[in-house]
Parts: structure tokens; sequence; C-alpha cells
């Protein structure tokens, strides 16, 4: 066991630290701490902007392969680079789905040609992606997906045709990944495509979603026979949902001490405000402030120890298994606790008619931690049955 | 960074685990609970002769291995899993630490070789009666005299203290308060003036006694370093302490949550393994979330914990690594064991199941050296700037 770095990761956290400092300036100073969950709707345009000053400087794709146009860094080297950019109060980026999510699955799971195509306008912020995996009908039974892909063998393409929702970016992003039905008869996670969608296209509708915040950063995206190319499908038909949850194993990955480098940030606020008003005072807020502050270092652990583990290869131990249960619960904990050690001066908004004060939104938005994602039921019943090994709930038939 | 186990880590854990399944199985800890001094003497010789455990973190400059408190608390995890009977964590965890940290190099010489040797066994008395541990939770005094000092007064809950052939004793200057005037002494169990009485536990896997001292005479030779200064010191070893007792704590939140898992897939009702049914997955599912985070705050605090005994870079973490352990781990043991009896049922509530020796020593483990409150509050100040 081994805490801290080496001097030569040292240097390059010196290194990251420094081209932030230096360009995190001017144009972009206004948007430091914004864009984080909760608040992914502001300042888009700047922050797609920013997309293209990190792709300037090579920071996109860090961690990909050198041949796939990454740099190839370590996997200490990544988790530095996302506690640098946390903690020089990066804005929240445009492009992580398509660095963190479709750039890892082209690259193990794609064609030459996909990799050709698509990995080019990530790494230069130029293209940016969403995510069509839920339904109204499928949401903790992800595999419950009836938007349907029918194939046009004169055309050579696929026809989509659906409804999905909670999809984060789809008014701005020009791609989408959709997961969706090949084979009509089939059911559950057989007969299921992972298609690349081109977003711009009459067949698509997107609608956002408004809410409790007040605000939308999720929409609901309609496809009414929506077209594919049929190079544009990942795999082959009926092998969606393996590539689908193949990608999810990405996303608990080294990111998650940027995330938590985020939380300190707001776990100091919360600490600012106590000392001000007199909260420290009270025993259950010290107690509770202790308690966040432990929440926060072990999750650091945690993440010290998955990150040691073999998840290099996106497989899952069981330090990352809870990942999400375990965050998701400190997190929701924390808003709430913010609101408290505010007291009645939590209630005051920022401004009419209704724009809500960073305490607010984070109390408010950290409801939604332990839902998305795969709720902490979902959570559970996953960590019971592949980490424990407990029987499988018996399915409904017919 | 690498914040895994070495190959040597890994097989003195699985080495660990293999040799307490034969000497700390079930019968054998019902053995051990049964007998006067609560432990089985040929095991502890056979520990600390044959397996040498108690040398772990020793240095090799006496006579120890040299190893690290990692390796120590991988132990101390497997001993917890196996509750084992023995005066390990009282000998090891507080008695050694305390000559390492307290110790004159005559204490250290003498001691530490006996300790090697002839599997002596140390005990600390520290705490009066009343809630509290740490330096203002000293009430017994000391006094000057021309040859030496004079103890009086009560250790309420010293843990080995009937059985231990030597004690480190905290004790403070008549009239001092908080982390004033501590000073550390070392005797010899037996020696005129002190008075133990074994009490009877509710844990019966781990044994503690009152220790009175009735103008206890004690010499240069006994006095420890800094004496009248050692707050500092009597807080560093009660935090390696409380790093130990986390370990033995994983060991039991881990193990409960094995035992359940076994029992849940075998009891059937209503048709079906009960383990399917949701309610009870999600509750397993729980305790592997604590089980998990106990491990890391452990190892996280055992790494911080080497760092002090090595004066390193990070030794300044030593007292929040350990609360965060502690109030982490204590709670993480208790709750775990207490679902785990909820979970078999009516068999927990038996003598036969093994989950209520698990859930005695849960309970009784979150009040040694702090309880989460205690450890929470000591965060809290840290945090807010408020310590002295």
């Amino acid at each position: 066991m081994k805490l801290g770095f080496t001097s030569t990761d040292e240097a390059f956290r010196d290194e990251i630290a420094g081209w932030l400092a230096e360009h995190l300036l001017g144009e972009f100073e206004h948007i430091r701490y914004r864009g984080g969950p909760g608040d992914e709707h502001a300042y888009f345009r700047e922050r797609r902007a920013w997309e293209q000053a990190m792709a300037a400087g090579g920071w996109i794709g860090v961690g990909w392969p050198e041949d796939m146009g990454g740099r190839g860094y370590s996997l200490e080297q990544q988790v530095i680079f996302h506690e640098e950019y946390a903690r020089a109060g990066g804005p929240g980026r445009v492009g992580h789905i398509g660095e963190g999510l479709v750039g890892p699955i082209l690259i193990t799971h794609g064609s030459r040609w996909q990799q050709q195509r698509f990995l080019p306008g990530i790494l230069s912020g130029e293209e940016l992606w969403c995510q069509g995996y839920s339904e109204p009908g499928a949401g903790s039974d992800l595999s419950n997906i009836s938007t349907r892909a029918v194939y046009d063998a004169g055309k050579d393409n696929w026809s989509i045709t659906g409804h999905k929702t909670w999809t984060s970016l789809a008014h701005e992003a020009e791609w989408c990944f959709v997961l969706a039905r090949t084979d009509p008869a089939s059911r559950g996670r057989h007969g299921l495509g992972f298609f690349l969608v081109e977003m711009q296209q009459r067949a698509i509708t997107v609608r956002p979603i408004m809410q409790l915040t007040g605000t939308s950063e999720f929409n609901e995206v309609f496809l009414d026979q929506a077209i594919c190319a049929s190079e544009q499908l990942v795999g082959e038909p009926g092998q969606g949902w393996e590539i689908a949850m193949a990608l999810l194993g990405f996303e608990r990955g080294v990111s998650t001490l940027g995330q938590q480098m985020m939380f300190q940030n707001q776990l100091n606020q919360i600490i600012t405000v106590a000392r001000r008003n007199g909260a420290t005072a009270d025993s259950q807020i010290r107690q509770r402030l202790a308690q966040a502050h432990i929440g926060l270092k072990i999750m650091r652990y945690n993440a010290m120890r998955t990150l040691s583990g073999n998840m290099v290869d996106g497989s899952l131990n069981r330090a990352a298994m809870i990942s999400k249960l375990y965050w998701s619960i400190w997190h929701r904990e924390l808003g709430n606790l913010a609101m408290d050690v505010l007291g009645p001066e939590a209630e005051v908004a920022a401004a009419q008619p209704y724009e809500l004060t960073p305490l607010q939104s984070l109390f408010l938005f950290t409801r939604a931690d332990t839902i998305y994602g795969g709720t902490n039921q979902i959570q559970r019943n996953i960590i019971a049955e592949r980490s424990l090994g407990l029987p499988r709930e018996p399915r409904m038939t017919g | 960074m690498d914040f895994s186990f070495s190959e040597n880590q890994q097989i003195i854990a699985e080495s660990a685990a293999d040799y307490l399944a034969k000497v700390s199985g079930t019968a054998a800890v019902r053995a051990a609970m049964e007998t006067p001094g609560g432990f089985d003497v040929a095991t502890w010789q056979d520990i600390s002769s044959e397996m040498c455990w108690q040398l772990t973190h020793i240095p090799e400059a006496h006579d120890g291995l040299g190893l690290g408190y990692v390796e120590l608390c991988i132990l101390l995890e497997q001993m917890g899993r196996n509750l084992l009977c023995a005066p390990f964590f009282s000998t090891v965890c507080l008695g050694v630490n305390a000559l390492l940290l307290a110790g004159t190099d005559e204490q250290k010489h003498h001691l530490l070789k006996a300790v090697a040797q002839d599997g002596t066994r140390l005990a600390m008395a520290c705490a009066g009666p009343g809630r509290h541990w740490g330096n203002e939770a000293v009430t017994v005094e000391y006094e000057t005299t021309s040859s030496g000092v004079l103890l009086n007064g009560v250790y309420a809950h010293v843990i080995d203290g009937q059985t231990a052939d030597y004690i480190v004793l905290a004790a403070r200057r008549a009239g001092t308060r908080g982390n004033q005037g501590i000073g550390l002494f070392v005797v010899a169990a037996d020696h005129a003036g002190i008075q133990r009485e074994a009490l009877p536990c509710m844990d019966q896997t781990r044994r503690q006694a009152r220790i009175s001292c009735t103008n206890l005479e004690l010499d240069a030779e006994a006095t420890m370093r800094n004496v009248g200064h050692a707050g500092p010191l009597l807080e560093q070893v009660l935090s390696l302490a409380s790093i130990g007792m986390a370990a033995e704590q994983l060991g039991v939140a881990e193990k409960v949550l094995e035992l359940t898992v076994d029992y849940i897939k075998e009891r059937k009702q209503f048709g079906r393994p009960v383990g399917s049914f949701q309610a009870l997955k999600h509750k397993a599912a729980d305790m592997l979330l604590q089980a998990e985070s106990a491990r890391s705050a452990v190892y996280y605090a055992a790494c911080i914990a080497d760092e002090a005994l090595r004066s390193g870079p990070l030794a300044s973490e030593l007292h929040e690594s350990a609360s965060i352990a502690r109030a982490y781990c204590s709670d993480a043991a208790f709750v775990n064991a207490a679902e785990a009896l909820q979970m078999h049922g009516g068999a927990g509530f038996t003598w036969d199941f093994d989950v209520h020796l698990y859930l005695k020593r849960a309970k009784a483990s979150q009040h040694y050296f702090g309880d989460g409150a205690w450890h929470r509050e000591r965060i809290a100040r840290i945090l807010l700037g408020e310590t002295a």
C-alpha cells in the first residue's frame, strides 16, 4: 500500500494545474464552478467554447490510447487530471458523454470506420453526444425497451421509432446513442441494437422536461422513423444490451475523484455558512458536519481502492459496486444538511420569480441522485445478486 | 498511489484466516468464554511463540518482525472475524504501542524483549469511571515524592487487566485537568498497591477489570517519557489502539454479513429462499456497503499509523484518520450485527447461533476509546479549526 503519487505524477499535476490557471480566465472566468449537475443548463454556449479550448490544449481523451488520438495517460494521471480540473473550478463538461462513454465504447466495440468517423469529433470538442436509453416504460426495468429499429435492405439503413426520456443535452448534441429493438419478436435483453443516431433530422423532436427546480436539464426525445445508416450500428443486431452494459462500466471510473473534489467544495461552503450563522454551536449540526466529512473521506478511500484494483478494463469489483449507492446517499444528505445549517434562511430564494440559491439547488437536485442512473433500490438488487450471490427475484411470466 | 494489499500482505491475511479457523472456531471461542481468564492459555502460547503475531510491528532492533501497522491490522481484522479470545489487542495495540511511543530505552529493552520471548502480556489503564476516554478521562492522580511518585485512584474498564503481567498506567498530576499534567507509568501487575477485580462482562469474548491504586509507590524505573507532559503521547497511543480496534470491527462487520448471506440462501419460506426477497437483499446490500467502506477507512488509517510510527510526512493525520475509522467502523460493526440478528429471525435469538456473540462484541467495542459521537465531535473540532 502506498498513499500519495510519484514525482512524475506530481509534475503532471503542476502541468495541468498551470494550464488551467492560464486558460480559465477572461471569457471563461465567469463559468468557473458552473454547469455541474443541477446547473447543466447554465452558460451552454460558453461551455461549448471551453470544450474546444480544452481540445486545443490536448486535454480531451487524456486516458484514451494514443493510437486512437488520446494521450494514453496512466490511471493515476487521469485521477490527477480530474482532481485538478475540479479544484480549479473547471465548468461542467458538455463533452463528457462523448469523452467518457461513446469514445471508450467505440474504442472497445466500434468498427474501424466508426472510430475514424466519431472519435475526432469528440477529441476536437465539435461534436457533442447524448444518451438514448430510458423510456417512459423502461426506467428501472431498462431492458423493457420498446423503441424499434427496422432495417431497410434497399436503402441499407435503419428506421428508428420510439420515445426516449431523461436525455440530458439532447437539445444541444449533434449525436445520440440509442438502444432500440432490432427484433420485434424479442423481449428483455435480447434483440436490441446500439445505434449512433444523428440528431439533426426532421424525424426527431426534442422536448425539455421541467424539473422541480424550475429548470430543464433533461429532455424527452421523440423518434419518428429517424434514419440511421447501417454502418452506424455498433456491433451486431442483438448485441445492444451487452454493449450498453459495457458502457455503464465506464461510468464509474476515474472521474469519481473529480466529482469528490466538487463535493468537497460544496461541503466547504456549508461549513462557511455554519461558522457565519453560529450553527456550529449546535451539537447535532456538529455531529452531522463531522459525519459528512467522514463520509467524504471514506468515499475517497473507496475510490482509491477501486482504482488500485482491477478497474482498468472497466470491470467492477466490490468497492466499485457500492460506489453509486454510497455517493448518492451521502450527497443527498449533504443537500439536506445544507438546508438545516441555514435554518429559516434556507427558505429565501435568490430572486423572483423562482431563482434558487446554489444551496437550494443542491438540496433539490440531490433528490435525483438516488434515482437516476439506476435507483438505489435497483443498485441494492444488483449488489445483492452480483456481489453477494443472492437468488434473483422470481420474474413475472406471461 | 497503490491502495491494495501486496502479495505478502495477501499471504499474511490468508494464513491468519487458516490458522484462526483452526484455533478460534465457534467451539474454541465458546470454550474460552467459560474460562476464568477469558482465553485459552495454550492458544496464547502458540500465537506468541509459534506465530509471533505480537511482534508484527515491533522494530527489529527490539527483536520484533519490523513489519507495519497494515500487517498488524490484517491480523486484527481476522481476529475480529473469529472473535479470537486472547490478550492480543491489550498487549499489542495498547501495551506495545505505549512502550514504542513513550517507553524509555530501558523499558523498551526490557519489556519488548519479554513480550517477544516469553509471551508476556500487557494492558493499559487510563480512563476513570464515566463515559469518556482520552486525556480528559484520566482521573487517577499522582503526586511526586522524594523517591518517585505515589498513585491513587480507580480505573474503571481495563481490557484484560486481570490477566496482564505488566500494566501501563495513565495518571495526572494532582490538581490538573484535560491535557495537562499527564504521566505514564509501567509496572508489574502484581505490584503492591494495585488491586485488580475481574468484572463479569456481557461480551464474554473480551474481559475487563477494575483496577484500584492505593498509595501505589513507583520509582523512576516505572516512569515513562515526558512525565507530566505525556498528554500528546497518550492521545497517540489511544489513536493507534483505535485503529486496531477498528480493524477488529471491520472483521466483525464482514463476518456477520457472510453468516447472514449463507443463512438466507438456505432458509426457505413461502417456497423460496428468503434471500430472494428484496426486503432482505436490500439490507444485505447495505451491509456490504458498510463493510467495504469500513475496510477502506481501516486500511487508510493503518497506512497513516505507519506514517506516525515512522514520523512520515502524513503523521499529522493520525488523530483524524483514527477517528474517521472508529466513528465509521463502530457503527458498521454494530449495525451489521444487529441486521444479521434480525435477518436470522428467531434463530438469531438463540444461544446456539453465533450471531449474538458478534452483536455483543460489536456493542462492547462501540464504547471503548470513544464512541461514534465522541470521535465525530473530535472530527468536528478539527474541521472547524477549534483544536488547541
